[in-house]
């Protein structure tokens, strides 16, 4: 459902040309639990920006679904990112005057849903991501694990195919880490596409499928065999 | 999305910065409060001066002699203008659905009675000046209508000349000099009061053409014509003036309608009105710079959160549609306290000062609230676009 094909993305830092991503070559099926590690500047995150249409390559092609989403017009591409695609991010990035609730409710709200069904849906979520009595709090009055599912609440409240996070676990201790893993994992044996990008060696392994990136090139990609 | 909801996010911002929100409304509070409290003063003395001035009533024609005009070559017989005259007055009484004539003579001269003097306004008039001034007789009469070349010399006191010159004592059959004349007096006026800052008590009235030999004049100052309401101006004008034409053998005089007159001072007054406007616009406009500033700073501090949007599957003109709103809603509300604040001060202000007119214009209540709207609207638009346009990916990564 994920194909690239012989993507570059390149950057004019100053008067100099950095190669973020060099030819890369990847594909990835729904359902796909990939993780994506390799030292800082490595391409990770410009990779995980392209595969969310928050940036264009400079030459190759993208194919999201079968549909070659590169050449789509702003607007195209927004409707793409918000029905297809959630993100999750290290530092959460929660709107700080809006509830939990509101917070949810925001991908509901830029695609018109109508307010009763948006309730409903929001609701759901909160309740099934122990939320319920956090519905009214600002994100300030919220723990950083109870901020992350606020954040991965929103991320799937389309329904997207594919779930990005960029270091989920970065900004949490080890124990709430973890059950935020355990939270996105649990969303991939329903059939979402699962990438993150991730530092931590353990987090990184657990996943099915491993990605080791260098220099904006992809040095390594195995599979648990199990 | 939807208004609502534009309007529910837009409201969460004012809600956070509270501070920041209410002093950005009150400079647009203030221009627009200034526009209001300036137009209701305006528009009052506007009323004011149109009420003092149509008081003696709007049927009345001028006339005048003399025309401006611009001849070719020598002026000279067409440079020659011949005086209004006693005759011409009494002429123009044949001119249909007039009511009355009053030829009118005007100086200043000495009055002396009862050992005391006092330099008052003489105004030579005709036997219909009350009527047609709608001005009242306290005692006595009004000058009689003497035949033609016969005036008697009788007079008439304004309230005030009466007051300073008789006390209490009752002047009527009493003798007063004026200019060196002996004069009779017949009668008094009722007070009348100041009107545009002319005493109109300091007065004596003698007949016209006793002032026109007393001032040493050839012609009349000017003639009054009360026509009925019910005439057609237009058409009075036009007998008036084939009377005088052929009496003078030529146009040499000027005919003003009160209407005209009315009219001349309604634009000039308007003209006011709006440069007063103007003046308060200016400060709206300084209002508009502070909404630029703080929307500048929100789209600067919320760039984490444009970048969000973004990635949440906002479009560029939603972006655009948020901030703007902000903007907007901004300058709307802080006009609209701006209307009820002008509208509370002006109304304060002819509580405490009831002698000064104050008349709230609807016209620019609702001018000043658009133009706060559309400064909004202007101010966020520079904001807004930088928000729309910005690079997601940057926008995400300041934190």
């Amino acid at each position: 459902m994920i194909a690239f094909s012989n993507v570059n993305r390149d950057f004019l830092v100053g008067d100099q040309q950095v190669h973020a991503l060099r030819d890369i070559n990847l594909t990835l099926g729904a359902g796909e639990y990939v993780s994506i590690m390799g030292p800082s500047g490595s391409g990770k995150s410009t990779l995980l920006n392209l595969i969310g249409l928050l940036d264009r390559p400079s030459s190759g092609v993208y194919k999201l679904d079968g549909l070659d989403v590169t050449t789509l017009d702003d607007e195209e591409q927004a409707r793409v990112r918000r029905e297809k695609i959630g993100f999750v991010f290290q530092f959460f990035h929660l709107v700080p005057r809006l509830t939990a609730a509101m917070n949810i409710e925001l991908p509901l709200i830029l695609g018109g849903v109508e307010v009763e069904e948006r309730k409903e849906r929001v609701a759901k979520l909160l309740e099934s991501y122990g939320l319920k009595d956090r519905a009214e709090h600002r994100p300030e009055q919220l723990s950083g694990g109870q901020r992350q599912r606020v954040a991965i609440a929103r991320a799937t409240i389309m329904h997207p195919s594919v779930l990005l996070a960029d270091e989920p676990t970065g900004n949490l201790d080890s124990a709430t880490g973890k059950e935020v893993i355990r939270l996105l994992e649990q969303l991939t044996e329903q059939g979402v596409t699962l990438i993150m990008v991730t530092h931590d060696r353990d987090n990184g392994n657990r996943a099915l499928r491993q990605i080791t990136m260098v220099d904006g090139r992809i040095v390594g990609d195995k599979r648990k065999s199990d | 999305m939807k208004f609502s909801d534009l309007l529910r996010l837009t409201v969460t911002t004012f809600v956070v910065y509270r501070m920041r929100s209410f002093l950005t409304g009150l400079g647009i509070a203030i221009g627009v409060a200034a526009v209001i409290l300036l137009t209701s003063i305006g528009e009052g003395l506007h009323q004011y001066l149109l009420d003092e001035f149509s008081q003696f009533g709007t049927n009345i024609i001028t006339i005048q002699p003399g025309k401006s005009q611009t001849h070719g070559g020598n002026a000279g017989i067409f440079g020659s203008i011949k005086p209004l005259t006693m005759e011409d007055s009494d002429a123009l009484h044949r001119v249909p659905h007039i009511e009355f004539v009053n030829p009118s003579v005007q100086g200043n001269a000495e009055i002396r009675a009862e050992g005391k003097s006092r330099r008052s306004f003489v105004y030579g008039a005709g036997p219909d000046f009350p009527r047609a001034f709608k001005m009242k007789v306290q005692m006595g009469n009004f000058l009689p209508d003497d035949e033609a070349g016969q005036s008697r010399n009788f007079v008439v006191l304004g309230h005030k000349v009466r007051q300073e010159l008789f006390s209490n004592t009752n002047p009527l059959g009493g003798y007063v000099r004026i200019g060196g004349e002996r004069y009779r007096v017949i009668g008094v006026m009722e007070s009348k009061g100041q009107i545009l800052g002319f005493d109109m008590d300091d007065i004596v009235y003698i007949p016209a053409a006793r002032a026109l030999e007393m001032f040493n004049r050839a012609g009349l100052i000017e003639i009054n014509v009360n026509y009925q309401p019910s005439a057609d101006p237009n058409k009075v004008v036009e007998s008036i003036k084939s009377i005088l034409t052929a009496r003078h053998g030529r146009e040499d005089y000027t005919v003003i309608t009160q209407e005209q007159a009315l009219e001349v001072m309604n634009s000039v007054l308007g003209v006011i009105t709006f440069a007063v406007a103007a003046i308060g616009a200016i400060s709206l406009l300084v209002g508009g710079v502070g909404i630029l500033t703080i929307m500048t700073m929100a789209v600067t501090e919320r760039t984490g959160e444009i970048g969000l949007l973004r990635a949440l599957g906002a479009k560029q003109q939603q972006v655009l549609m948020l901030f703007l709103g902000e903007a907007i809603l901004l300058s709307a509300a802080g006009g609209l306290a701006g209307l009820i604040i002008g509208m509370g001060a002006a109304q304060a202000l002819h509580a405490l000062m009831p002698s000064l007119p104050v008349q709230i214009p609807v016209f620019f209540a609702v001018l000043a609230e658009s133009t706060a709207i559309l400064i909004g609207l202007a101010a966020g638009v520079i904001p807004a676009r930088r928000a729309s346009m910005m690079d997601p990916v940057e926008a995400l990564r300041t934190e």
